[in-house]
């Protein structure tokens, strides 16, 4: 593992006066899991919002592959190459699995509206590679009987793969993903664990994550940050931040 | 699984794949029986047909699209279609007018260019706001260009009365001012126009037209250019609803008259969609089919049937309140209108044969 390809530096949100995030700081080094962990309301889901440009920071700075931004736009982040997930459901459901996957390479589209309109110059050529890393993704997420439904008609733990496949057709360098395994039994939570795993190890993704289950976190991160109203109160090995008795009061003892 | 980018194909068994071409082709067979039945109808129709009910289901289908590329795809409400109808007439009139050398499909496409250029103008608010807001703001967009045509005489090379004559139609050296060649002018328009909108929606533009409907945020997290997709789809959009107020000028009304692009007309266009089908090609000609035919319809059955002993003023009320209860029915039961509706029956129908 190399130097971080992410460093937040004394980062800090507020929303009408609450802070949700509190001088915030830590890396991500290339090519780890990190799981980002602390209680609902800590400022987890606003720290990702962060990093892709959908929320701004009041102050501090966000570096990424050494580049420091005051302020991205997430279309931008993700030409960047920091794919996404969501914690509540944000695929788009009229569209197929398809086409909700084929929607996440558009980073990587080269082709004008008149080439679309006429099919001529490239779009041909794209349409079929496209559609070739789609369904690599759609089969690797075991999606592929799904390929052409309707998300909207999915059961949730299937949406919840196909807003992965979503966010990795795209290649991304960094991915984060926000509480992937929410709602999941505990069989689609290994499913899940285990594709995150062979992402991480096949394609080299460095992924950040926000996860509540311990035993998932423990068993899939090489990271672990704990964040506590806006603070972080832990950093590091998942046996460190096991043993460290901030984390233990201010998390793993209490019931959520 | 391979690594991503690689060679491979994977998810077509050879199956599928044979499907999908013997579906293609069938398709693309009852396509061109459809057409040639479409084309040959001048040879069996009387003039009334022509000019009273196919000329303006086509060009109302034409409209209906333009409108649902916007609307129904990209999820931009919009009441301008009345006026961005009157641009492309006033534009391809003054083309036909004063650069009479053009072959009249060029001024046609530049008449909708031209009408497409003031769609971007006019979406320009799409990029702050959203739903009841742009309606309104597209509301205020009809209203300038309904003012603009009337104040300035330029557009309409000041003839005196409100409507201007259409110039003479002709392409190739056929002389298309016949109901026949008027006909065919808007058949093959619409078809070619048709055509192209249905490989749009399919490419990645009208996936991210989709995107931007469903879910905007997460469409900018993915990397989908949001502002820039919201003003292709009111180019794309202005630009065939254009070329539909031109054909509807030239090629129905024989004369550009800005009174028949009024907010009634937005509000018809609109209509027809909502009940044709929101998201579907198809469903612009089934509500365009609804909106000409049914008050067609219903003239029929007051004069036949009562003896025209209905007042017209009545009639005419009975059917805006029909329209209004339909619209509200759609709404709620089936906002993918009356496509979805036919799509259903269908499949209904072929599972019933296949048992
Ligand atoms: N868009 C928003 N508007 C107002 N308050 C917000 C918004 N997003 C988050 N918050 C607040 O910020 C705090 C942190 O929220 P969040 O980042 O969602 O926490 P977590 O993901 O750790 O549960 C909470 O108090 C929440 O109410
Ligand atoms: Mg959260």
């Amino acid at each position: 593992m190399s130097g971080p390809i992410l460093q937040l530096r004394d980062v800090s949100l507020s929303f009408r006066g609450i802070k949700a995030l509190n001088a915030l700081s830590f890396e991500v080094a290339c090519g780890e899991i990190c799981a980002l962990i602390g209680p609902n309301g800590a400022g987890k889901s606003s720290l990702l919002n962060i990093i892709n440009g959908v929320y701004r920071a009041d102050s501090g700075s966000v570096t990424f592959n050494g580049e420091q931004f005051i302020r991205i736009r997430p279309a931008h982040a993700a030409h960047l190459g920091v794919g996404r997930t969501f914690q509540h459901n944000a695929l788009f459901r009229h569209l197929s699995v398809l086409d909700n996957v084929l929607a996440g390479l558009i980073r990587h589209s080269r082709t004008t509206l008149v080439e679309h309109a006429f099919g001529i110059g490239r779009d041909r050529r794209e349409t079929r590679e496209f559609n070739r890393w789609a369904d690599e993704i759609i089969g690797f997420l075991d999606l592929t009987g799904h390929r052409d439904t309707v998300v909207g008609t999915l059961p949730y733990g299937v949406q919840k793969r196909v807003d992965l496949a979503r966010a990795l057709v795209g290649r991304p360098s960094l991915l984060l993903l926000d509480e992937p395994m929410a709602g999941m039994n505990q069989d689609e939570k290994s499913e899940m664990s285990r594709l995150i795993l062979g992402t991480n190890a096949r394609l080299g993704t460095t992924i950040v994550l926000i996860e509540h289950d311990m035993s998932v976190v423990m068993g899939l991160s090489h990271h672990v940050v704990v964040l506590d109203y806006g603070r972080k109160v832990g950093d590091g090995s998942p046996e460190q931040v096991r043993k460290n008795p901030d984390v233990i009061a201010a998390y793993l003892g209490t019931a959520h | 699984m391979s690594a991503i980018g690689t060679e491979t194909i994977e998810g077509f068994g050879p199956s599928g794949v044979t499907a999908q071409s013997t579906r293609d082709r069938l398709r693309a067979g009852s396509v061109g029986v459809l057409l040639a039945a479409l084309a040959s109808i001048p040879l069996v129709a009387n003039d009334y047909w022509l000019n009273a009910v196919l000329i303006p289901f086509l060009i109302m289908s034409l409209t209906a699209l333009g409108l649902n590329l916007l609307m129904g795809y990209a999820g931009q409400a919009s009441l301008g279609s009345g006026g961005f109808m009157s641009v492309g007439a006033y534009a391809t009139y003054n083309l036909l007018l004063r650069l009479p050398e053009l072959p009249l499909p060029v001024s046609l496409l530049l008449g909708g260019i031209i009408s497409g250029l003031v769609g971007v103008v006019a979406g320009l608010p799409s990029l702050r706001i959203k739903g009841f807001y742009l309606v309104a703001s597209t509301l205020a967009t009809q209203f300038l260009l309904e003012w603009l045509f009337n104040q300035y005489g330029w557009f309409s090379n000041y003839s005196t009365s409100s409507s201007i004559s259409a110039p003479r139609l002709a392409f190739l050296g056929h002389d298309l001012s016949s109901p026949a060649g008027r006909y065919l002018l808007t058949l093959a328009t619409v078809v070619v126009v048709t055509a192209v909108a249905a490989r749009l929606v399919r490419s990645q533009t009208g996936r991210t037209w989709m995107a931007i409907r469903d879910m905007d945020t997460a469409a900018s997290v993915i990397g989908i250019p949001v502002s820039a997709g919201k003003l292709k789809a009111f180019f794309v959009s202005s630009l065939v609803i254009g070329i539909a107020g031109a054909l509807w000028a030239f090629a129905y009304l024989g004369t550009v008259d800005a009174r028949s692009f009024n907010l009634d007309r937005s509000f018809q266009i609109m209509f027809a969609i909502i009940i044709g089908g929101m998201g579907s090609i198809r469903g612009n000609f089934l509500g365009a089919a609804f909106m000409i035919f049914l008050p067609i319809q219903l003239d029929h059955l007051g004069s036949g049937v009562f003896g025209g002993a209905v007042d017209p003023g009545q009639l005419e009320n009975f059917q805006k309140a029909l329209f209004g209860a339909l619209i509200v029915w759609f709404l709620i039961k089936e906002p993918r209108g009356l496509a979805a509706l036919l799509s259903r029956a269908w499949t209904q129908l072929v599972s019933r044969i296949n048992r």
